[in-house]
């Protein structure tokens, strides 16, 4: 793709009026606009010197900036309780604070942000966040909420700056600033402790520097050119490090670096070598620095988080072992598994638990009524188990045996410590999953049956053939029925004390359900070595924390028979999310997108595919366009085309995720849509003057346009601004609600 | 006009005769002994039962494809005279003498004889070489998983014959383009392409792949054809495009408007397509219109429309209802299962197993029966009669009522008490005065949600409800949970405080309606024990039938059974499994869904070729070398985007489908990438091989690879028709990969 330029003609038209249409059209964004504004700004004469037109883009910046600073700021401090998901985020960068270690479905940058703005400001970590609602009494929080604030108020300057150098137009610009300052929903999700503001700051920071290093196409290897480049990178890494959605901005801007290069490969003029320093510079700036960054975040975050907390029961035994305050922290136990060790058998699976069993037999009519296996997530006596050969009987901790190590392929008894059942599996079926086999503790005093005995394999074998504590993966094979034992995961009903099922599934595929590790292990013959030399690497640890998220995020599943946001919602605003508060009484907060301004968008979006095609087709008819309507057309498609790019890469994904989703996950792509907006109307209400130009008002139909536009939002934001500063009062059915009238549509409930 | 007479009737055909022989090879290779096994094969268990369905006209519900594929096999039963009396219940059953085994597996064997000649004119209309064609026709027709898949009463073999139709037409209809548009083969082409793609999408949603490949090819065509400017916009000639007379002259004058090219395309390829689609549904709610096992997924409406079942029952009721109708609830979205507003003597459990207490009211909760617990009576607040008055007053929207349970008169009533199951809604009894100071709450106000805008009347089945609770504006709802054994396992009915949005659990429908007349308990208990009287009929309309029966099929999912057959897409491309099909009861004899090995790596191996190749040849191309000339090139850029294109359009989207899938799914997916391979081994040989030398000892290597692949098909031949028994020692040599797992019988 050629530099985005918005062709050269209308740039040049649009140049001087720069320091014309700004400062008025920025009053107007301000608040009520003199009317006289409207009718004297044709007329006023174009200021010629251009120190004064660089002042007067310099002013119009810190105007917009100044603006969304004023308004995310605006009564920041209310309400003074947890709202919606503070909960959550403000617990987490309490963890960074308190140092414990937790779990979490998104990446750590986010959360460490939060809790550094929060350190930085004073607050100590002790709030608990237990529950919307909660006072934060004398606890400082709005170190945390300033910092959120903060960045989300960069939001509305980023995507001025973006749709300015996309169209060359202050009136677009101003536009999309505007539809951005004055979108209730933006607004609040900025106000409060959430990861949103600080993602689509990264996002828009990238969109706005891979713009900008886009414009110094024709400077290539220019200061300014890496130091765009650069910075498009490190946005990539932030907004990736906050949450997945990162993936999204990093997909366009690999489309648009792709077609760059492309662009570049053709242009003969370039010698190979020149391009392949292009394409060196951005494998540099675009992949090795985000992918050092990011790595560097999660370095940190287990650096930081070096305590025992809540998030260890979702990681491996190994894992764990490097928190401080686990008990298998500095602990010392044999290494290998010899015969007579005494163990605990965790699953792989993360929430699964320890292999269990306990004095309580299945009830009648749920396959033989013999004694439970379970898994159970806490420790316990009950989880300890005797490794023993299936042969014989005999104690192998008697000191006249040698040691014998268990090796991959062994066949083996494992018997109950407690009860002294062996583990034992028949043809019955399980409790929960009818087509796997029901697994039970059998025998008495460790003499069963053939039914007994199962093979013990080392998946992948890393370690050799011998089986090392922490480390080897392992299965048990059912030596009779040939099936493998497992977990399902589902809970068993009273009889079984809402463990979970273990059952022996004839199904050899390799799932985490059936691969265990052992944890604990006790045998006195053995020597104990400390588990620190057991200790995974950090890349193993970055690999299995992004397993545990990316399996986190897929459990996250909706019930059936709950009402849940669906994508299509999303843009046509069809139902917020309740920040704050229920009832009349309460201080309501409510996440709703400014509907002028939403649906101004989705009309946009129409209006630009009809636009867009019917102008693509001319061209590729051959139709002559006459200068200036080429120009246009060019920003039309080139910028425009890129901005519409990040909206279909910002929401068509979630139709294909099978997660729970909420609406706030519509805002990085509502970003991309306003700044098409923006684009669009500037563009068509200047193609419009230009159809018209006999007309001696002409001219004054782009400004009129775009002035009514500037004023429509700011009144509709006039009207809406109660749902993001909050309620009290009655609902809006009564007519004496704050909101009475704009309930517009049935299923916003404010 | 005796003029025939003076010279001899002469007939001229081209008979291809390798087109006839790669047919007669086809079918001979599909068709043979065809009726062996004569036993349920795999999957044949699952659409047999359909196809009794059929044969029986009875209504059923299945999520897996669209009618299309489902009435081809049951075509087949029809033509053999199947009476549907067959009990499809195990793999390995044996047939019964009714059943025409052979008709049955007909169609879809036909449909996989007839894509080897298919593959051979696909490569020919890429214009490749005849022997190319041929090498392409040879594979498919050697292919053991395509052999098998096409032997047994399943849908893959047919699906792939329409993908290739589709292709194929497409080729033909592009090839015409050329030369005569809007003549009489092109439009047959075009016409045939929009035919089969609808077909193919009709078999099984898979289709859609193939069809929306054909699509893109076609939309970018279609954009070239905008940038041609020869043709002119909207010229004088748009009538003279559709009037054949004129045909002649405006293949000369290339007159055609570019208006005309693309409506011509979008009719054929995007109505043709939506209209057959519909079409299938049409012929299938018409032929099955029995009401049978799978009634209680639909809709009240959707029932009373078939014969039987419901419609038998609601036959000849009220359509409105009035103060004082007896009424049964049916909760709209029926999740979990589908229930009936129900309430009975109990009550609930004083204090919970958790601790919790309760009102300690009658319960009320989701039945999933028909019982004569399930009976409401819609009662006027203001008076006391529980009979509906004469002239009747029906219910509108906005009203206030109060349900009352027929057999208990007791009414339902929520209030701020927390529900068994879900503490964050509340609870919905029968209200019983206890005298403890918690009064009755039993008035609700009618919604409905679906009235039309010129009446807002109550009808029975057709209107949809919501039960908005006066005093706490609670909502009536299905939450979908089971109550423990206190509950006997019912479901719980809850008040949805925060209700958001239409969800269906929180709508209902009258199903069994009709006009109380009783005036006394006994005599009323009397008459919800009758059934029910009076006629009216209602029928739906075909769309809104269409809507419900396609969004229910789209809907109904599956719990995720494991399957011990399935596999993930990665283990498809190198065939690293296997499904074992059929065992024979007492010998080894066995089929195997299990490609020719050879032609699965080689598929592959050319598929990564071609990738590279085409990035190579990009990139030269971009640095302004031309490797090729334009039209070599233009030949390999249209084989790859549907050749490479048709393999990745039906692989890919299987990475994020997260249903149980199967080794069949991957068989369109191959015999793209078989379609590919002769083309760029003629690349490689035209283009790559510098010498004559070169080119022999290639062809040479060609022949002797395609030997090899002749030999793993026999070899593999037991496995694919089953015929042979052999060793336990033959069928361990056979077991090439440790993945695959073939059937040994312990002795």
């Amino acid at each position: 793709m050629p530099p985005a330029t918005g062709g050269g003609l209308a740039e040049s038209e649009l140049r001087p009026r720069r320091g014309r249409c700004g400062p008025q059209a920025a009053r107007a964004a301000g608040r009520d606009v003199a009317a006289e504004a409207v009718a004297r700004s044709p007329k006023r004469p174009a200021w010629g010197s251009r120190r004064f037109e660089a002042a007067g883009w310099w002013a119009l910046l810190a105007l917009v900036t100044l603006l969304s600073f004023a308004t995310r700021f605006h009564r920041l401090d209310e309400p003074p309780h947890i709202c919606w998901d503070e909960t959550h985020f403000g617990k987490m960068g309490s963890y960074y604070i308190n140092r414990t270690f937790f779990f979490d479905v998104h990446p750590p940058l986010g959360k460490m942000l939060i809790g550094l703005a929060g350190y930085l400001s004073g607050y100590d970590g002790t709030f608990l966040f237990q529950k919307p609602g909660d006072k934060y009494e004398h606890h400082s929080y709005m170190g945390m909420r300033g910092f959120c604030a903060f960045l989300g108020s960069w939001l509305v300057p980023f995507a001025y700056l973006t749709v300015l150098d996309l169209s060359k137009s202050l009136s677009a610009a101003l536009l999309t600033a505007a539809l951005l300052t004055f979108d209730t929903g933006c607004l609040t999700l900025s106000q409060y402790i959430l990861l949103d503001p600080i993602l689509m700051f990264f996002i828009m920071a990238a969109m706005l520097s891979m713009v900008k290093y886009n414009s110094c196409a024709d400077r290539p290897f220019s200061a300014p050119w890496w130091f765009w480049l650069s910075l498009t990178g490190v946005s990539l890494a932030g907004a990736l490090g906050v949450k997945f959605v990162g993936l999204f901005i990093i997909l366009q801007v690999g489309l648009n670096t792709i077609a760059d290069l492309w662009y570049l490969f053709g242009d003969l003029s370039l010698s190979l070598v020149t391009v392949g320093k292009h394409l060196t510079a951005r494998v540099l700036c675009l992949i090795v620095l985000p992918l050092a960054l990011y790595t560097a975040t999660f370095a940190v975050h287990f650096m930081v988080l070096s305590k025992s907390g809540p998030g260890d029961g979702f990681f491996s035994s190994a894992f764990q072992a490097r928190l401080s305050g686990n008990n298998l922290h500095n602990a010392s136990i044999p290494e290998h598994l010899a015969y007579g060790s005494v163990i605990t058998v965790k699953n792989l699976r993360m929430a699964i638990g320890y292999l269990h069993s306990h004095r309580h037999l299945y009830p009648e009519g749920i396959g033989a009524r013999q004694q439970q296996v379970t898994t159970y997530l806490h420790k316990d006596y009950n989880n300890l188990w005797i490794i023993k050969k299936h042969n014989t009987n005999s104690d192998p901790l008697d000191p006249s045996f040698p040691v014998e190590f268990v090796r991959h392929g062994d066949i083996i008894r494992l018997e109950h410590k407690e009860t002294s059942r062996n583990l034992h599996s028949h043809y019955h079926e399980a409790p929960m999953t009818r087509k796997h086999y029901q697994v039970t503790g059998y025998g008495i005093n460790g003499t069963g049956d053939s039914n007994d005995f199962w093979r013990i394999e080392v998946v992948n074998r890393k370690f050799g053939n011998r089986i090392k504590v922490l480390r080897s993966r392992i299965r048990f094979i059912h030596l009779v029925t040939g099936c493998v034992l497992g977990s399902s995961g589902k809970v068993l009903p009273k009889w079984g004390w809402e463990q979970l099922e273990v059952t022996c599934t004839p199904y050899l595929k390799e799932t985490l359900n059936s691969i265990w590790n052992v944890e604990d292990h006790i045998n006195p013959k053995l020597p104990n070595i400390s588990l620190d030399v057991l200790q995974p690497s950090f890349p193993e640890i970055l690999l299995e924390s992004h397993m545990v998220m990316i399996r986190g995020n897929s459990g996250l599943k909706p019930k059936d028979n709950e009402f849940t946001s669906k994508p299509w919602h999303w843009p046509i605003n069809y139902q917020g999310l309740r920040f704050s508060g229920v009832n009349d009484t309460d201080f309501r907060v409510y996440l709703l997108g400014n509907p002028v301004v939403w649906w101004l968008n989705l009309l946009s979006i129409a209006l630009y595919l009809l636009s867009g095609s019917i102008i693509a087709v001319a061209m590729q008819r051959g139709a002559r366009l006459p200068a200036e309507v080429a120009g246009l057309s060019q920003v039309l498609l080139r910028g425009g085309g890129q901005v519409l790019l990040g909206w279909t890469l910002h929401y068509f994904p979630f139709f294909l995720m099978g997660r729970v989703l909420y609406f706030h996950h519509y805002f990085p792509a509502m970003l991309f849509s306003s700044m098409l907006t923006g684009i669009l109307w500037d563009t068509l209400l200047r193609l419009c003057a230009w159809g018209l130009a006999s007309w001696p008002l002409a001219r004054g139909i782009h400004v009129a346009g775009i002035l009514s536009l500037l004023l429509g939002t700011a009144y509709s934001f006039y009207l809406f601004h109660p749902l993001a500063y909050g309620m009290v009062g009655p609902l809006a059915q009564d007519p004496q609600s704050p909101m009475a009238g704009l309930r517009w549509l049935d299923s916003w409930d404010f | 006009m005796w003029g025939f007479l003076k010279r001899p009737v002469v007939v001229t055909a081209d008979i291809n005769l390798s087109l006839v022989a790669l047919t007669g090879m086809g079918l001979l290779s599909r068709l043979w002994r065809l009726t062996y096994p004569r036993a349920v094969v795999f999957d044949e268990v699952y659409y047999g039962q359909y196809i009794s369905f059929y044969m029986k006209q009875i209504f059923f519900l299945d999520d897996s494809g669209p009618p299309f594929g489902h009435m081809v096999l049951a075509l087949g039963g029809y033509l053999g005279g199947f009476d549907g009396n067959f009990l499809w219940n195990r793999i390995g059953a044996e047939y019964s003498s009714n059943v025409p085994v052979w008709s049955l597996r007909l169609l879809p064997a036909l449909a996989g004889a007839l894509s080897v000649p298919m593959a051979y004119q696909i490569v020919l209309e890429l214009h490749f070489s005849h022997c190319a064609a041929m090498g392409a026709a040879l594979l498919m027709l050697i292919e053991n998983a395509l052999i098998t898949q096409s032997r047994l009463m399943l849908l893959e073999s047919v699906l792939i014959f329409f993908n290739l139709l589709a292709v194929l037409s497409y080729l033909k209809f592009f090839n015409c383009q050329k030369h005569s548009p809007f003549s009489l083969s092109w439009w047959f082409w075009l016409t045939l392409t929009g035919v089969a793609c609808s077909c193919a999408v009709g078999i099984k949603y898979m289709g859609v792949f193939t069809y929306v490949l054909v699509l893109g090819v076609a939309a970018v065509h279609a954009w070239h054809l905008i940038g041609d400017q020869t043709l002119s916009n909207v010229g004088a000639d748009v009538q003279c495009c559709m009037r054949p007379a004129c045909m002649g002259q405006m293949r000369m004058s290339q007159g055609v408007c570019v208006f005309c090219h693309l409506l011509a395309r979008a009719v054929a390829l995007l109505v043709i397509p939506v209209v057959l689609y519909l079409l299938f549904f049409y012929v299938h709610l018409i032929l099955v219109f029995r009401s049978g096992p799978h009634d209680q997924i639909m809709s009240s409406a959707f029932q009373a429309s078939l014969e039987g079942g419901l419609a038998r029952i609601t036959q000849g009721q009220p359509l409105e209802v009035a103060f004082g109708s007896q009424v049964t609830l049916r909760n709209v979205f029926g999740k979990p299962v589908p229930c009936w507003l129900h309430s009975h003597q109990d009550t609930y459990p004083m204090i919970y197993e958790n601790g919790r207490g309760s009102s300690h009211q009658q319960q009320v909760t989701c039945y999933p029966f028909k019982d004569v617990n399930n009976w409401w009576i819609v009662k006027d607040p203001r008076r006391h009669q529980l009979v509906v008055s004469s002239p009747p007053r029906p219910v509108r929207h906005g009203d206030m009522v109060q349900l009352v349970h027929g057999m208990t008169t007791r009414s339902l009533n929520t209030h701020d008490v927390a529900a068994p199951l879900s503490p964050h809604s509340q609870e919905v009894s029968c209200y019983i005065d206890y005298n403890i100071s918690m009064p009755a709450q039993n008035l609700w106000r009618l919604e409905i949600v679906n009235r039309g805008s010129d009446t807002d009347v109550w009808k029975s089945i057709l209107s949809e409800v919501r039960f908005v609770h006066v005093n706490t504006s609670a909502v009536l709802k299905l939450s979908g949970a089971h109550l423990p054994d206190w509950g006997y396992r019912q479901l719980e009915i809850v008040g949805e405080k925060l209700s958001r949005g239409y969800h269906g659990s929180t709508v209902w429908n009258v199903e069994e309606h009709r006009y109380g007349a009783s005036q006394e308990q006994r005599e009323r208990e009397r008459e919800l024990h009758s059934p029910a009287q009076v006629d009216v009929t209602r029928n739906l309309s075909f769309m809104a039938r269409f809507s419900e029966l396609q969004w229910r099929m789209l809907a109904l999912r599956s719990d995720d059974s494991e399957h011990k057959y399935s596999s993930s897409p990665l283990e498809w491309v190198t065939l690293d499994t296997n499904i074992a099909y059929w065992l024979h009861p007492r010998t080894s004899a066995q089929i195997h869904l299990l490609g020719n090995i050879v032609i699965w790596v080689s598929g592959s191996l050319a598929l990564a070729i071609y990738a590279l190749l085409s990035l190579w040849y990009l990139l030269r191309r971009r640095r302004n070398v031309h490797d090729l000339p334009q039209d070599a090139w233009l030949r390999w850029v249209l084989a790859g985007a549907l050749c490479a294109g048709g393999w990745a359009v039906n692989y890919l989207p299987f990475f994020l489908m997260e249903k149980t899938l199967f080794l069949y799914h991957y068989l369109p997916a191959l015999t793209f990438q078989i379609l590919l391979l002769p083309v760029v081994l003629q690349h490689i040989s035209d283009h790559l091989c510098r010498s004559q030398l070169q080119r022999s000892v290639f062809s040479a290597l060609v022949v002797a690879w395609y030997s090899s692949a002749c030999h793993v098909s026999n070899t593999l031949r037991p496995l694919t028709y089953g015929d042979k028994s052999l060793s336990p020692h033959e069928l361990k040599a056979l077991r090439w990969k440790d993945s695959w797992d073939i059937l040994i019988r312990k002795h």
